[in-house]
């Protein structure tokens, strides 16, 4: 499913909305997680996951084509952690009522 | 929790919950669903309660579609995909017993290079890189 499919199925179940106002509303989710993360934030969307962003230091890696060592700068990385109740149903379960 | 300093807009205090070396998770304040329901409402033109119903829907559509075993792709935001993890042998950690882990399906998500870049580019990146 790609945001535009996405876009479209929550358009088709809301005939109320015009789908430019169903692209802003998924826009706008998605830039405000970005926006959190970027300020060094964390989102946390109970049942679904949570965003946060996690530091990597800085190491010494290799190009695998040419065996060369190369110096990785230390960076920082977005980072999901699946929430409970979805990864319950992504193996069968109902997810259940409780949450983390 | 290491207190670094405080941030001059919300006034929370800016921690990193380990120390900083390996990956530690840098933590400002914590969105949950009522601000980015808020981010919506103030966008468009809905209600607080309608804007809120559609948060969730976001939320149950990605999740349905993953379920069913579907890839989520969102440009320039990143793509969760679905990976099917064989049986292995596992160890309770605390007895050493061997337990077997069954196969089970996990979710992975891979950030687009954009937000890579912007994450990169905003405050977190450039304390790491200092």
């Amino acid at each position: 499913m790609t945001k535009s499919e996405l876009i479209a199925r929550l358009a088709e179940k809301n005939p109320h909305l015009y789908q430019r106002d169903v692209e802003r509303i998924v826009s706008t989710i998605f830039d405000e997680v970005a926006d959190a993360l970027a300020r060094g934030d964390r989102v946390e969307l109970r049942g679904f996951g949570a965003f946060s962003v996690k530091r990597r230091d800085a190491r010494v890696g290799r190009n695998p084509r040419t065996g060369e060592t190369v110096d990785v700068d230390a960076k920082a990385a977005p980072y999901f952690k699946t929430g409970k109740q979805l990864r319950e149903m992504l193996n069968g379960g109902d997810g259940g009522e409780d949450d983390e | 929790m290491i207190v670094l300093g405080r941030n001059l807009l919300s006034g929370h205090a800016l921690t990193i919950r380990k120390p900083l070396t390996g990956i530690a998770i840098m933590t400002g304040k914590t969105i949950t669903r009522a601000q980015l329901s808020e981010a919506v409402y103030q966008e468009v033109g809905l209600s607080r309660n309608e804007s809120a119903d559609l948060l969730e829907m976001v939320l149950s559509e990605m999740s349905e579609a993953l379920v069913r075993g579907e890839a989520v792709k969102i440009s320039s935001f990143g793509s969760f995909s679905v990976r099917e993890k064989g049986e292995r042998v596992g160890r309770n950690p605390k007895t050493g017993e061997e337990v077997p882990i069954l196969p089970r399906r996990v979710l992975v998500f891979r950030p687009s290079q954009l937000l890579k870049a912007r994450i990169n580019d905003g405050p977190v990146g450039k304390q790491t890189a200092g």
